[in-house]
């Protein structure tokens, strides 16, 4: 855990005895099981989860109770997830959101027809 | 497939849903109750179930009593689905909902929206920087993880729930830098004809003030009255400034917590089409019902907070209250069973309510935290600021759902929740018209993100 995350166990708690290992932005920790994704992001140092798709600016949690969605990550490739409604899971890859979704374009096999008049 | 049939679906597990639909199973009707999180007790109880014994006594024995709602709700026959978020109710009853991923709907004969509360926005400079965050959510991270803040943080705005999270705070070991208080002194002389009924309700006023001795003595910093309020930072909050009888102040901190009272959250009656109406009082919206709950949309009910704010306890009775009316509609009780049985629970429902007004009144937000100054973000998602929102009303814009072509205000993932209210009282005020006259966004199923793929039942 980072030292400089803004919010950190209450010392008068058993520390969890269960945990569960994720990545955010590929950087690996381990964090409670039972928790919420925002929460062990907050406890893991991390303040900034995404920037918004129209000025690029920083976002974190401001409600935690699934109104704001400024707590939206992508998890494991899925994006625009509330992070404070989705528990933590084993394994779980987390991505913060950068910005406005490029359009994905994938061309199909489209055939070149000439077209005469 | 032909979706489930069942009696009542019951929509959040908070107090009013747990009491709700553990009256209606115990009185014999199918019920199942809908609710976002992995645990109930929706926010004031948040969770109550898994929370480890120090935490709950940490909390204090406002949080514990929860635990006698959520017990009844396990030992009664109500089908509890967790993690269900609902995204769309029809008029005809129709609930549909997503859960583990997969679409799921039932026909309900009566649906009981028990959505409860959100906290109100407060649009001051630099409430979009991470580390700024509402006190209900901190209490949420307190409630739900056991996390209290590392470093001294700044507790800002007024009411209940603020002084209740410093306690908390105090007790965890969480450090508080100051309190900065926006109630003014005129604040409490425009509460005092509401002086006695709140002393009627003398175990509640009692506890308040507790709450605010305890925090100083504690010797935590305290400012009365604060105005201009504005959070420093770049990427990051830094300090909150503010101003106290013309006096600039700034206390340095990482992390700000802001609260300015609880509003009802409306997204399904909104979405419904059901009626509502301004309250002058507690400056929101809340939706029409009748004595047992009922809107003008037949079958479909609200209790708790979703209602009209009146707390914890009194949402719990509203609940019941509603639960009856709803099993007497169905004819599971006859109408002399149930107002047999409401009476003893109206009795102290009125009784729990007598504090509301003093509250109300006392802890009524500031207009400058409300109708913010131009520079001001109104819309969070979309980014729409009040200065836009006036720039659009002088083009012509006459209320929230012309501010949408106008300029996307209210159009982003949060779908006006965060932005509904500042956008309504800012056209107000701009119009010089009433907030009731400016009305709310017209609110549109999905209510929660649903991807076209669940949506088609992959």
């Amino acid at each position: 855990m980072r030292t400089d995350s803004l919010f950190q166990p209450v010392t008068s708690e058993v520390r969890a005895t269960r945990t569960v290992s994720l990545t955010f932005n590929d950087q690996a920790m381990t964090v409670p099981a039972g928790i919420t994704v925002a929460a062990a992001l907050l406890m893991s140092g991390i303040s900034r989860f995404r920037a918004t798709p129209v000025s690029e600016s920083p976002r974190a949690p401001y409600c935690m109770m699934g109104v704001c969605f400024e707590c939206l990550v992508d998890i494991d490739g899925v994006p625009n997830r509330q992070s404070c409604l989705i528990e933590v899971a084993e394994g779980m890859r987390i991505h913060s959101q950068e910005g406005a979704r490029d359009l994905v374009f994938q061309p199909m096999n489209v055939q070149v027809v000439e077209v005469q008049s | 497939m032909n979706p489930e049939s069942v009696d009542v679906v019951v929509i959040g597990a908070g107090p009013a849903g747990m009491s709700g639909a553990t009256t209606l199973a115990a009185l014999g009707l199918k019920v199942v109750l809908l609710d976002e999180q992995g645990s109930p007790g929706g926010q004031i109880y948040r969770g109550i179930t898994l929370a480890p014994l120090s935490r709950r006594d940490l909390l204090g024995p406002d949080y514990a009593q929860g635990n006698e709602l959520a017990q009844a709700l396990a030992s009664s026959s109500v089908r509890y689905e967790k993690g269900a978020s609902v995204w769309q109710v029809t008029r005809e009853r129709q609930v549909s909902y997503l859960r583990d991923g997969r679409m799921q709907t039932l026909d309900a004969k009566a649906v009981l929206l028990a959505t409860g509360a959100m906290e109100r926005p407060f649009p001051i400079p630099g409430w979009t920087l991470p580390g700024v965050m509402t006190a209900g959510a901190a209490q949420i991270l307190l409630k739900s993880a056991g996390l209290a803040p590392s470093e001294p943080v700044v507790l800002a705005g007024c009411g209940p729930l603020l002084y209740l999270l410093g306690w908390q705070y105090l007790r965890a070991g969480g450090p508080i830098k100051a309190l900065v208080d926006t109630t003014r002194p005129e604040d409490y002389w425009r509460a005092r004809r509401h002086v006695f009924a709140a002393l009627r309700a003398w175990p509640y006023l009692r506890k308040g003030l507790e709450l605010m001795r305890s925090l100083r003595s504690a010797g935590i910093a305290h400012y009365s009255g604060a105005e201009q309020l504005a959070v420093e930072g770049e990427e990051a909050a830094q300090a909150l400034t503010f101003r106290v009888g013309g006096k600039p102040q700034r206390i340095a901190s990482r992390c700000v917590l802001l609260h300015q009272g609880v509003v009802p959250n409306i997204q399904f009656s909104q979405s419904l089409r059901a009626r509502h109406e301004w309250d002058p009082a507690q400056l929101c919206f809340t939706p029409v019902s009748d004595p047992w709950g009922e809107l003008d949309v037949p079958g479909v009910y609200t209790a708790g907070d979703g209602a009209g704010i009146g707390g914890a306890q009194a949402a719990a009775l509203q609940g019941e209250l509603t639960a009856l009316g709803i099993a007497e509609r169905l004819k599971a009780i006859t109408q002399a069973q149930r107002d047999h049985r409401a009476e003893p629970v109206r009795l102290k429902l009125a009784g729990n309510l007598r504090i509301r007004p003093f509250l109300d009144a006392l802890y009524q937000p500031k207009e400058e935290n409300r109708i913010p100054a131009d520079e001001v973000m109104v819309c969070r998602c979309e980014e729409v600021t009040a200065g836009d929102l006036r720039s659009f009303v002088a083009l012509g814009c006459a209320g929230p759902n012309q501010a949408k072509s106008f300029g996307r205000c209210g159009m982003g993932p949060c779908q006006g929740r965060m932005c509904g209210l500042t956008v309504t009282e800012v056209i107000a005020k701009a119009r010089g018209v009433s907030a009731a006259e400016v009305g709310y966004y017209r609110i549109r199923p999905p209510i929660k993100p649903i991807t076209l793929g669940e949506l088609a039942g992959e």
